[in-house]
């Protein structure tokens, strides 16, 4: 019985201790305690999303590298792809102006050859009919060195008109 | 560790035996084991090393203030002294021939008994430890703990998270002052109370009541109109059921801490009877041959009663914060809107 009589002086200095005890650790303890492990929690907190953030900078700064990168290959691709088109249109029309400048060079050789040609046919014409005249000439002379000759010419130029 | 053990069960087994030459004669264990768990004026740690504490008594608003050890003659045998005697663990006043008065009234007995120092040695190390461990928070912030810090840290963390976050709600941080204070005063006894020589503190209803008592006045104190209206109009229970149902909520309120007094109470108490009783099976067959078999048990007690003194810190500390709980818990007021509909 005596076991689960409670005793009025355990219950007094219980009561004042453990009320000086909650107070003091309460001020002293507890406050500073809970207080230390909250800004830890929060500078931990801070620290985890302040990494999180970064890697996702990370991430967003990679995939705008990789973007950029991918849009120089283009780039290149697209100048080298003109360069070339440039380089075989320049050849192209080098090649044809080439072409076209040998057919006008042949064309104007020809003429040249044509001209040439028909100079000499026409001064040989004129050498052939100078020669010719003179040839004649000479002839006739020859010819009408006697009279007979003079006379029967005569006829006949007389004889051809009355004909006529 | 097992040197350790081995010391430590020496001197339960020099308490055990200094009990049964200070009570002379034939060996009772019952009566050694109620000395054990019942409070004392004197610290008896073994056979001639006694504390003798100071008495303190109100008599009729008159404080009279000496050492226990006045009660005792040189024999060691219990005297009267300036007409108080003490008897069967209590003090009475006097007559004239010396016998003591049962039903006198008036006189308190204010004294502190091996329990009350043991609580300030308590106290004195609850200071120390956690004192010491704020210390170390202000001295290196936001740092990792650091010794004794980094052991309690957990447990702190543990109490909020898992017991005042986890029942209270967001409220918590209110308690959080009450039950870090009671589970480590609990803990921290309970452990006082297994050392050899220690004082059966968290065994004693006295102490077990002040602490129900707290956590009963915070629980009503802090209550709020749900938690009333919950006593005084239940919701769900029709009206005629009123004059059963709030005296049963009533009692509710008081069985509640009346359990958390018991249960620390009981199971403290039980721990310290049975290692008592295992040693004192030494004595009652009066053979050696006995001791490595009541130490072995005594050693698994010893092991269960460490494991206990924790879980019933922790008992007690996650029942107040559920009381606490039930207290501030905001309810929905679906029987409130349907109620104000029907007018």
């Amino acid at each position: 019985m005596q076991l689960v009589t409670p005793g009025i002086g355990l219950i007094f200095w219980q009561l004042v201790t453990f009320l000086i005890v909650l107070f003091l650790l309460a001020k002293f303890a507890w406050k500073p305690i809970m207080k230390a492990l909250h800004e830890r929690e929060a500078s931990i907190e801070d620290a985890l999303s302040a990494a999180e953030r970064a890697k996702l900078e990370i991430q967003s700064l990679k995939a705008d590298n990789e973007k950029l990168l991918a849009e120089a290959r283009l780039e290149r691709d697209k100048i080298l792809k003109e360069a070339s088109d440039a380089g075989n249109a320049l050849v192209e029309s080098a090649k044809n102006k080439a072409n076209e400048e040998g057919a006008r060079m042949i064309a104007q050789a020809r003429e040249a050859i044509e001209n040439e040609k028909r100079a000499a046919i026409t001064e040989v014409k004129n050498m052939a009919a100078a020669l010719s005249l003179d040839i004649a000439e000479r002839i006739l002379r020859k010819e009408l060195s006697n009279p007979a000759a003079q006379q029967e010419l005569a006829a006949d130029y007389i004889r051809e008109v009355t004909l006529n | 560790m097992k040197k350790l053990l081995v010391l430590l069960f020496s001197f339960l087994t020099i308490t055990a035996y200094a009990a049964e030459s200070a009570e002379g004669g034939e060996f009772r264990p019952g009566d050694m084991i109620t000395h054990h768990i019942a409070d004392d004026y004197t610290w008896h740690f073994a056979d001639g090393v006694v504390l003798y504490l100071p008495v303190i008594l109100v008599d009729n608003g008159e404080v009279v203030s000496f050492s226990s050890s006045n009660f005792y003659n040189e024999a060691h045998e219990v005297v009267p002294y300036k007409g108080y005697v003490m008897e069967h663990g209590h003090i009475y006043k006097t007559n004239a021939a010396g016998e003591p008065i049962a039903d006198y009234a008036g006189l308190y007995d204010l004294s502190i008994t091996k329990n009350v120092a043991s609580m300030f040695v308590s106290v004195a190390l609850l200071f120390f430890v956690f004192f010491g461990i704020a210390a170390s928070y202000k001295k290196n912030p936001g740092k990792a703990p650091r010794g004794m810090q980094s052991f309690f840290e957990p447990i702190i963390i543990f109490i909020r998270d898992e017991i005042a976050k986890a029942n209270i709600g967001p409220k918590y941080e209110r308690y959080m002052p009450y039950l870090l204070t009671i589970f480590f005063f609990i803990w921290f006894n309970n452990l006082l109370g297994l050392m050899p020589g220690g004082a059966n503190l968290t065994g004693n209803i006295a102490v077990t009541l002040v602490l129900a008592l707290m956590t009963l006045l915070i629980t009503v104190f802090s209550g709020n109109k749900s938690y009333w209206g919950h006593i005084f109009a239940t919701p769900g229970v029709p009206k005629w059921l009123a004059p059963i149902m709030i005296p049963v909520e009533l009692i509710g309120i008081f069985t509640k801490p009346f359990s958390l007094m018991v249960r620390l109470f009981a199971n403290i108490t039980a721990g310290h009877i049975i290692i008592l009783s295992l040693f004192s099976l030494i004595f009652i067959f009066q053979s050696i041959a006995v001791g490595p078999l009541s130490v072995a048990f005594a050693t698994f007690m010893n092991f269960l009663e460490l494991f206990v003194a924790l879980l019933q810190a922790y008992i007690f500390t996650l029942l107040s914060a559920m009381y606490f709980g039930g207290a501030v818990e905001e309810h929905e007021h679906h029987d409130e809107h349907a109620h104000a509909e029907a007018h």
